[in-house]
């Protein structure tokens, strides 16, 4: 079974310098993601903001319960599509806007994770990869998602009334707060009782039952969770670009965010974070290179799976002796 | 010219014998899954591409070499294949030790490399390619028109996947590989080369994914996106199928092959998703799949 996915630090270390180290990164990170937006440009931080959160709710599936989702694009993109929806034809403020399409996120992964959980390993993997791919054919089919088009010119709206959000920088503040505080809520799960069941999981999982867990259980909340936050993601991402599209759903989203996942290192706190912003840097400057990104990508994806797997922020970790 | 469920009988036989090519096609992509899974433990996100590299093979032997399609169809899968066993090589070997997953993100990878170097120099259009001189036309069986090469890719392929089940399953090579699968540490205890027989497995998968790719070529356009669109349906194919018996993996493609096929005839809307459908009912009622043994 599953030779562990993120080589963990020796634990003695870990338990002495877990809570500072964390802790120092936390606050660097806020306080570069607090100066960013006078430097660079908003709408592209919050598009990697919005990917972050994407890459840590898909990492809490991956590198804590050992769950190789191919799909998780279905999540992200139907959110999307429906934030999207309820925002435009519907006439809802954003607040109930980004909530309808989280909670969306999260009843179809209570559906998706059902049925995905029932397998294991790299059918997992498949299975999920075409529950996606069936729902990107719907979302091309269905009335209301525009075809080709996708949902245009989804208007911002005022939070709560109060906050216009067609002002880019009250925007980023929304999406920031959105984006730590999912980030704070995926790192209070997998530092809880739950978390620990589901790393156990992850290591060994006949052990894990035969110590009494319903496994199959902590497996369909962590892809509930994960499905939710990566809903949330989505739906932010409908109002930063006005937009709902077909890229978000198709197969190489979800190929996207195993690549940032990767990148940032499995099974670290801080590594999606990194690799979000790493790989949307990346398309972003190298988008005039037209397909070369999906070559570079690929090469990134090999590179990383032969000679780089605990990615950056777990090669960082390891030598510094902390665990991120 | 008579109706059937209130469907022409023309519309009806056209469709089945689409699904049927279809399913052609689902049964050598499972089929060559299911062998270097076997083989390799590792799920094969490459052979869309190394599919589409056989159609592209046969399109650029014939372009640049004047080389015809029954050449290309003996060609082709041999230099893929070789192809394969260098991929095997240089990074396949290095994964099998480690969790699934990391095989199946470094063949992810490697398609996306293939289908990007493709989509450069080919861009993403598509080029057509002629069926052979001989298999030009059809035959008209009174209640369908029947195109001779489609006849001839079914046929053929029954045969390319009856030969396969054969050697495995019949033969003294077959049987070395079978006992790899289940103990390869033993199996090379007995003198065999474990690791020249994974190298060989891939290369004989991956050609198989060429020959399904030379076949398709005069079908669909040859294009470098063909391969990611179809890899995901053999995927949820495998699934329902289970990837223990090389028999289940052929029914199950013929199948849903033909599910589709009539799918699109009575409810078109739900053509494109019909097989992931099947898959979440199989999942639902045979966790396993059909052919699959206890995981």
């Amino acid at each position: 079974m599953a030779a562990s996915v993120a080589p963990p630090a020796p634990q003695a270390r870990v338990d002495r310098a877990h809570g500072a180290g964390t802790a120092i990164a936390f606050c660097i990170m806020v306080a570069l993601l607090a100066v960013a937006p006078f430097v660079v440009y908003p709408v592209f931080l919050m598009q990697a903001l919005c990917f972050a959160l994407f890459a840590c709710a898909f990492n809490l599936l991956v590198g804590y319960a050992g769950l190789l989702s191919f799909g998780h694009a279905l999540f992200f993109g139907w959110a999307s599509y429906l934030c999207a929806h309820a925002a435009k034809r519907w006439g809802f403020p954003p607040e109930a806007a980004v909530l309808f399409g989280t909670a969306s996120a999260g009843v179809l992964g209570a559906a998706a994770g059902f049925l995905a959980i029932r397998r294991q390993g790299i059918y997992f993997a498949m299975i999920t990869l075409a529950l996606a791919q069936m729902m990107y054919f719907v979302a091309l089919r269905a009335p209301f998602t525009g075809g080709e088009d996708g949902i245009q010119d989804v208007p911002r709206g005022r939070l709560f009334g109060l906050f216009d959000l067609s002002h880019e920088m009250t925007m980023y503040v929304f999406v920031l707060v959105m984006v730590i505080a999912g980030f704070l809520f995926i790192y209070r799960v997998i530092n809880s009782p739950f978390g620990e069941v589901l790393k156990a999981i992850r290591e060994n999982e006949p052990r894990a039952i035969s110590l009494g867990y319903r496994t199959e259980r902590y497996k369909l909340v962590a892809f509930v969770l994960s499905a939710t936050f990566a809903g949330l993601a989505g739906a932010l991402k409908a109002l930063v670009f006005q937009l709902a599209s077909l890229t978000d759903v198709y197969w190489t989203m979800s190929g996207e965010v195993v690549l940032m996942t990767l990148v940032g290192g499995l099974g670290t706190i801080f590594g999606p974070v990194v690799g979000a912003f790493l790989i949307v840097a990346m398309e972003t400057y190298l988008a005039q290179l037209g397909q070369w990104v999906l070559v570079i990508q690929g090469a990134i994806f090999v590179v990383c799976v032969l000679v780089f797997r605990r990615g950056i922020v777990g090669e960082l970790a390891r030598a510094l002796r902390v665990s991120l | 010219m008579f109706e059937i469920f209130g469907v022409p009988s023309q519309a009806l036989f056209g469709q089945l014998l689409i699904g049927l090519i279809n399913g052609s096609f689902y049964a050598l992509l499972s089929l060559g899954l299911a062998v270097i899974f076997g083989m390799l433990n590792v799920i094969n996100f490459t052979h869309g591409a190394q599919y589409m590299m056989g159609a592209f093979a046969a399109y650029l032997l014939l372009q640049y070499l004047g080389l015809n399609y029954w050449v290309a169809l003996v060609v082709v899968p041999l230099l893929v294949g070789a192809s394969g066993m260098l991929v095997e090589r240089l990074f396949l070997q290095y994964v099998r030790q480690l969790d699934h997953l990391y095989g199946l993100i470094l063949t992810f990878g490697l398609a996306l490399v293939i289908e990007g170097l493709f989509r450069n120099y080919f861009g993403s259009s598509g080029e057509p390619y002629q069926p052979p001189d001989l298999l030009q036309g059809g035959q008209n069986l009174g209640f369908m028109f029947l195109p001779n090469y489609r006849a001839w890719v079914i046929v053929f392929s029954l045969v390319v996947c009856f030969v396969t089940w054969f050697v495995i399953e019949r033969t003294r090579l077959g049987s070395y590989l079978r006992a790899a699968t289940e103990n390869p540490a033993l199996v090379r205890a007995f003198g065999i080369n474990v690791p020249r027989m994974v190298t060989l497995t891939y290369g004989f998968g991956v050609g198989l994914a060429a020959l399904a790719g030379v076949m398709a070529a005069p079908i669909y356009n040859v294009s470098p996106q063909m391969g990611s669109d179809v890899i995901i349906v053999v995927f949820a194919v495998v699934v329902i199928g289970g990837m223990g018996s090389i028999l289940g993996a052929i029914i199950t493609g013929f199948a849903l092959g033909i599910i589709e096929g009539l799918t699109k005839v009575f409810f078109p809307e739900a053509s494109s998703t019909v097989i992931f459908v099947i898959m979440a009912i199989v999942l639902l009622i045979r966790p396993t799949g059909l052919f699959g043994r206890t995981a």
